[in-house]
């Protein structure tokens, strides 16, 4: 088998057994990244030579004797959201092109320190705003599934480089859902840990109270490495979790549900929900009841004003995170002539650097926040945050992890809905719950649609800190799939 | 009735510092009609009693040990200016030409 097609954990113990040096596995995704690149479209930067040299340093590490963790040596794409002091970091906007941040982000310091060689940075929504990867100032990517439709989105690239074997791992983030509908639509394994249990620091804000950096991975297992590898206390960012990193790995090894209490959300499909996604839905319900557990429905009403109150409270705080755009201190400046004021620059170029899409937002946000509608919308918003949790609370009384769909349709074509926000925000409905409430989800692959061949997600959310959880029931899903299907789903997407 | 007229976007756009053509209001005005009007749904949810939640963790007063560390150099903070003058931001004009 070549080494594109192994797993993260395979891939680590060839380089830890020094069977296969860390510069050749490199070489390998890299290949595979200029043969695909020009269909998917991934990636926003790819550069050889610094992706060998830190190759070349696992390897030097390895050779003096040094005790490498199990991803050291492992190839990983990493969205362009994260600070890098040695690649661009342009958050698929244009008012960052070309832009060198001086500071690495905590979760790239910490890929860097596990021996992640780091391949490139991938295409995402422009500030992490979106559900197509569309919103990206650099172009669109496709679908390695259909390379007429979406990626997802907002981790688009990230999504699209695992899927298309490009690497073995990337990093999303998701504030609504930007790692788990990216990982449902394309066919791979996302998770959105515990809000707070890895660090935000040097994660370019949309949402700060919602924004959730967490791992993408071909199975349940790698994922859960990669979790474990970045995740953690961090002092640098002060809403980090000073706590333990729940057993992630130990859970996806294990993979028992016997016992296990299941929820199925009754607001989660029905009207809206493709056909085949709800179908591939049941009979992984019906599956995990034949592996042991006990499956109930359980109602969540406030889930339904999830949608309405997401999208107040995250333009509230996308319109303040922003406003730090200023065209001062770094990244574009236009109109800049000598008889403008800077007040004038400024407007100039946060109209020339954002695209529409953040413009939308900023414009809501700002309207939600000001004197007269603050009360009316953003308070109400807040409220409605607080059902969501009681919601998820009382679940959680009566059942250990919560399952729906990940999103109510599969990928949609490219196009379909770039000038209809609305019909955009939908592909999030099931997932924003989550984010609104803090706790823990993971979305692994449950099938393909009768209708279109595309891939359907299973969602399993936890409470917070139990993340163990997801990695358990995706673990027990993912096996029990794999042996019905003679190998993972992946295996049925089409060549490239 | 529209939820929220052209003019008041432009208003937000202004405070906002988005300079936008008068294209872009127009389409935006009538896309946020449209969103604002969806999501004026959490109105209709009956919360007077509860109270409100801006974040998913109860943390407050979060300090990190006070310890000396190295920060950016002069030439790193300046790094991605769009432009420099004597090792400093060089900014246009922020006051008036009367100032």
């Amino acid at each position: 088998m070549s080494l594109i097609h192994k797993t993260a954990a395979e891939l680590g113990a060839l380089v830890a057994s020094g069977e296969v040096s860390a510069v050749e596995v490199a070489r390998a995704h890299l290949d595979r990244i200029d043969a695909v690149e020009p269909k998917v479209n991934a990636f926003l930067h790819v550069d050889a030579e610094t992706t060998l040299a830190q190759a070349r340093r696992v390897d030097e590490r390895r050779a003096a004797g040094e005790e490498l963790g199990p991803l050291a040596g492992v190839p990983i794409a990493h969205k362009d959201v994260f600070t890098t002091t040695d690649m661009p970091t342009t958050a698929g906007s244009r008012i960052l092109e070309g832009w060198r941040p001086p500071y690495d982000a905590t979760v790239t310091r910490r890929l860097r320190e596990a021996g992640l060689v780091i391949l490139g940075k991938t295409n995402l929504d422009e500030f992490a705003m979106g559900s197509s990867t569309e919103n990206s100032a650099y172009g669109v990517t496709r679908n390695p599934w259909d390379l007429s439709r979406i990626p997802g989105g907002s981790s688009g690239g990230s999504s699209a480089a695992v899927a298309a074997y490009q690497a073995p791992l990337s990093t999303g983030t998701d504030t609504g859902g930007s790692i788990r509908q990216p990982a449902a639509v394309t066919g791979i394994v996302g998770m959105k840990p515990t809000y707070g249990g890895s660090s935000r620091y040097g994660l370019i804000a949309f949402a700060s109270s919602l924004d959730t950096p967490g791992p993408f991975a071909r199975n349940v297992l790698d994922a859960a490495l990669l979790h474990e590898a970045f995740s953690g206390h961090d002092v640098m960012d002060s809403t980090s979790i000073d706590a333990p990193v729940p057993s992630v790995v130990e859970a996806a090894r294990q993979g028992d549900v016997a016992g296990l209490r299941v929820g199925v959300v009754k607001e989660f499909g029905g009207e809206g929900y493709q056909p085949g996604v709800l179908a591939r839905f049941h009979e992984t319900v019906e599956l995990l009841e034949s592996l042991g557990a006990k499956v109930v429905e359980v109602s969540c009403p406030s889930f339904t004003t999830a949608l309405p109150a997401y999208y107040l409270i995250a333009p509230s705080e996308c319109s303040s995170n922003l406003a730090r755009f200023d065209a001062m201190r770094y990244g574009l400046r236009v109109g800049d002539d000598g008889t403008r004021s800077a007040e004038e620059v400024m407007a100039l170029t946060r109209a020339a650097g954002f695209g529409p899409e953040v413009k939308r937002r900023i414009i809501l946000g700002t309207y939600a926040l000001s004197s007269g509608y603050y009360d009316a919308y953003y308070g109400q918003a807040q409220k409605v945050r607080t059902l969501i949790a009681r919601d998820f609370e009382a679940a959680f009384g009566q059942v250990d992890v919560l399952v729906s769909p990940t999103t109510p349709t599969t990928a949609f074509p490219i196009g379909e809905r770039a000038d209809d926000p609305m019909a955009m925000y939908l592909a999030d409905l099931c997932t924003i719950p989550t984010n609104l409430a803090g706790n823990a989800a993971i979305s692994v692959p449950c099938g393909l649609a009768d209708e279109d061949g595309l891939p359907v997600g299973l969602q399993i959310m936890a409470p917070v800190l139990a993340d163990d959880r997801c990695y358990r029931v995706g673990a027990a899903v993912e096996r029990a799939l794999n042996d019905r299907w003679g190998g993972g789903l992946l295996s049925r997407a089409p060549e490239l | 009735m529209s939820a929220i007229t052209r003019d008041e976007v432009a208003h937000l756009a202004r405070l906002s510092r988005l300079a936008l053509s008068d294209e872009e209001l127009d389409h935006f005005a009538a896309q946020l009609d449209v969103i604002i009007g969806a999501v004026a749904r959490v109105a209709e949810v009956a919360a007077d009693d509860i109270p409100p939640t801006s974040h998913a963790l109860p943390l407050a007063n979060v300090y990190r040990p006070d310890e000396v560390r190295p920060g950016l150099t002069p030439e790193q903070a300046l790094s991605g200016a769009p432009a420099v003058e004597d090792g400093r931001f060089r900014v246009p004009r922020i006051l008036g030409e009367e100032a």
